[in-house]
């Protein structure tokens, strides 16, 4: 059994196991959490905890699910922020840099203050993604804010007030309708499937036994690595 | 300090086999020899770990203990005490669950005109679609074809699959590779303008599209943005814990429980779909899961007490390579897409078992019997035992596998240079409500869609058949869904669940035990004590 040491969530003092994650140290307190846990694996930002450390006069972050507790840390779990996000018809796009300035005129009211990308747990350069929007290149936003999980710790920050990972979102999604080409196979295949082009040959498969299945799967040509 | 000097040993015996094992081939088992490892080593096959369902449809059918308990359980309600005559909403279509599956149907159905709302129990898009990192499968490159799909997807699941379910699935995937691409989700592509495609377990072609490691992040963060950009009403942190027919049989709604407030609103509606996901957090013989905290396998319980069938409930998928070390990150999945890029599975001493590219159970069986029988595991200094999967022969795992390099930084394992310990984790589960090919369950206006419908896939799903199943079959269930918008539905009532609880009643069920379960407890027992 690990040795016990104290946090404080929300202010109130648990000694919890040395090495757990915040979130199973929570647990181990006695709380069955709602709100503040999704995934438990690290993808969906449900757990985005702030904390501090005595004597160190910095904010710390960390999604609960994925951080070890420090000794005598003081946490919270953000339970939600509130949000602004902008509605968009994606099909009637036509210019998606304007588009997305547009939606989100805010981006240019940007302090360059960096409080962002200094406190996104997945290390993501939130800052620099927003003068990438300011030019209009959606290519680096979009890149560059891929592994967003949109938890919200940089809209509670932002001096200029904006929700970063919403004009992320905007942003991937255009970028990739409309620079991201679909080759045309899909629709061929479509068209070979409505056609009817495949349904009779499975169709025969459907009626064979599962011994003549069996030899037929055997003998399947498996492409290699 | 990366990993415990207890795995030094072995680790060196990994290095020192690794240009032996680039140039050894291991050849696939036969069907025979994969049966019979599969018999004697796959958890389900363990007869002290299943019981006979003792009432329902299925009564008589073996299922998993864990899951049987949840089934003989009583309401979380008193079905007398709600009233539904004045239903706190009044749509066409409820929509269960906001996973992949979920979103979806509230998707398509919305584009039918249907009035929908979707209700879910943690946030929207908090669900295993989320966790997805491999990738989704579509056989549209020229040199592939649905044929080669339906056969790999047969044999994978042993030919257990209802073929016909199956059809339509390979045949509505480029359909949904389509409508995905068209919604602006960012695919990978390699330079030459085609999507790229990866290998994995039990395909016979590179088919898996991906959007780096992150596939499922990035199609449920675009369904939600979706969803919230056309206005579709959905309600969070209220999930379904009863379903409601009317007094001729036919599915009118559901109640949900709103888990803040702690009320009950009643749901009335044509036609329900049920996209609330899987089991893993009921863990199954106690495995640890790769699942999100919300997959109890609630939708199960409250179709199955409204009388729907289920179908293959004594099947559940245990991925082969789950966390084992650090313990921090036991359970999670370290993708199969890292056995499709060629990395090996080593026992204790570097040695090779298995192809690597066999399907899951069997790879699954594989390691449990590498550990348990040949005792060629390699023993954690808290006693659990796990097999290498040598990362560092992926050339830039570190660039392809970013968000599973990165976790494992934390601990300051680096992946490009040291192996990772796996074990299998319970993952999927297969089986579940019996569905048509268009989503439809044996109750009549009652769909399912996604994880928690069975027969798709068998007793052993394919790698990325399942985001594809959650489209194809979201999508199918809200076209046949909409078809009953404007039928007329006679009195509801909840007398089935009455019925239900009395038959618990005479089996002499204890009557504390409630479902469904809502969320996994983890509470400790001395804690629990402390608790009146
Ligand atoms: C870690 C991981 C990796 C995976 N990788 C892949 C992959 O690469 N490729 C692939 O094809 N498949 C993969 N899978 C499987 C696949 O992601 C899931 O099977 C699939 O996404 C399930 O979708 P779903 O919509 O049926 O369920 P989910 O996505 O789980 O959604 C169900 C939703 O219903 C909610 N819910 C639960 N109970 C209730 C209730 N009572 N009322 C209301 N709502 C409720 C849940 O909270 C959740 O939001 C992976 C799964 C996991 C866990
Ligand atoms: S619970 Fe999902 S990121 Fe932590």
């Amino acid at each position: 059994m690990a040795e016990l040491i104290p946090i404080y969530f929300m202010g109130k003092e648990y000694n919890v196991p040395e090495g757990s994650t915040i979130l199973s140290a929570i647990e181990h307190a006695g709380y069955q959490l709602i709100r503040g846990c999704g995934c438990r694996g690290g993808f969906c930002g449900a757990c985005a905890t702030i904390y501090r450390i005595p004597g160190d006069h910095q904010i710390k972050v960390g999604l609960a699910c994925q951080t070890q507790i420090e000794e005598n840390m003081t946490l919270a779990i953000l339970p939600s922020y509130p949000a602004n996000k902008a509605f968009y018809e994606l099909e009637s796009v036509e210019n998606p840099v304007n588009a997305l300035r547009q939606a989100y005129p805010e981006i240019f009211k940007c302090l360059g203050c960096s409080a962002c990308t200094k406190i996104c747990p997945q290390d993501i350069s939130v800052m620099d993604y927003i003068a990438g929007a300011q030019r209009g290149d959606l290519e680096k936003v979009a890149e560059m804010s891929f592994d967003c999980i949109m938890c919200g710790l940089c809209a509670s920050r932002c001096l200029a007030q904006m929700v970063p990972y919403n004009i992320a979102m905007m942003a991937r999604r255009l970028y990739a309708k409309t620079t991201l080409i679909k080759p045309d196979y899909v629709l061929k295949r479509i068209e070979e499937v409505d056609q009817g082009k495949y349904s009779a040959e499975i169709d025969k498969l459907i009626g064979k036994d599962i011994e003549e299945l069996r030899i037929l799967y055997a003998d399947r040509d498996i492409e290699g690595i | 300090m990366p990993y415990p000097t207890a795995f030094q040993d072995s680790l060196s015996k990994l290095e020192a086999s690794r240009e032996f094992r680039k140039e050894q081939i291991i050849k696939r088992l036969s069907e025979e020899e994969r049966t019979l490892l599969i018999e004697a080593f796959h958890p389900d096959y363990r007869p002290e770990a299943m019981k006979d369902v003792s009432l329902g449809v299925n009564m008589g059918q073996k299922v998993p203990l864990e899951f049987a308990s949840v089934v003989e359980s009583y309401s979380r309600i008193e079905p007398e005490k709600i009233n539904l005559d004045s239903p706190d909403f009044n749509v066409d279509i409820l929509v269960i669950g906001g996973g992949g599956g979920g979103s979806a149907a509230a998707l398509t159905a919305h584009s039918q005109g249907a009035r929908v709302l979707l209700t879910t129990k943690l946030r929207l898009g908090d669900a295993n679609t989320l966790m997805a990192e491999g990738g989704i499968c579509a056989p549209v490159r020229p040199d592939d074809d649905p044929y080669k799909h339906f056969l790999d997807t047969l044999g994978g699941g042993h030919y257990t699959n209802v073929p016909e379910i199956v059809k339509a699935l390979v045949l509505d995937c480029p359909k949904i590779a389509n409508w995905l691409i068209d919604l602006g989700v960012m695919f990978d592509f390699e330079e030459d303008g085609t999507l790229k495609v990866n290998h994995c377990g039990g395909h016979s072609r590179k088919r898996l599209l991906s959007c780096k490691d992150l596939t499922g992040l990035e199609i449920m963060r675009v369904l939600r943005d979706e969803i919230r950009n056309l206005e579709i009403p959905y309600l969070e942190f209220s999930p379904a814990v009863e379903i409601i027919l009317d007094s001729e049989g036919l599915c009118g709604g559901a109640v949900l429980y709103n888990m803040e407030t702690e009320e009950y609103y009643v749901v009335k509606a044509n036609a329900v779909i049920l996209a609330s996901g899987g089991i893993g957090r009921l863990h199954v013989q106690s495995f640890p899961t790769t699942n999100h905290y919300g997959a109890t396998a609630d939708g199960l319980v409250i179709g199955y007490r409204a009388g729907a069938e289920l179908i293959h409930m004594d099947s559940i998928q245990y991925h082969p390579t789950g966390v084992v070390w650090p313990e921090q990150l036991l359970g999670q999945l370290i993708t199969e897409v890292m056995r499709g890029h060629g990395t090996h599975l080593v026992n204790v001493d570097g040695e090779r078992f298995i192809n690597e590219l066999e399907c899951r159970d069997t790879c699954a069986s594989a390691l449990i019997r590498e550990c348990e029988d040949r005792r060629k595991g390699v023993v954690t200094p808290t006693g659990m035992e796990g097999i290498w999967m040598d990362t560092p022969l992926v050339e830039g795992v570190e660039k392809h596998f970013v968000g599973i390099y990165q976790r494992f930084k934390k601990y300051d394992i680096d992946i490009s240079k040291e192996p990772i310990l796996v074990f299998p984790t319970q993952h999927y589960q297969n089986g579940g409500l019996k569905i048509t090919p268009h989503g439809e369950t044996t109750i009549p206006g009652l769909f399912a869609a996604g994880e928690v419908s069975g027969g798709v896939q068998g007793k052993n799903r394919l790698a990325g058949n399942s985001l594809l199943d959650i489209f194809v079959f979201g999508r199918r269930s809200a076209l046949k869904a909409v078809q009953l918008m404007n039928q007329k539905r006679s009195e509801l009532t909840l007398q089935h669940v009455i019925d239900y609880q009395k038959k618990l009643e005479a089996l002499g069920i204890d009557k504390s035990k409630k479902s469904p379960v809502l969320l996994p407890d983890y509470i400790r027992d001395e804690t629990k004590a402390k608790k009146n």
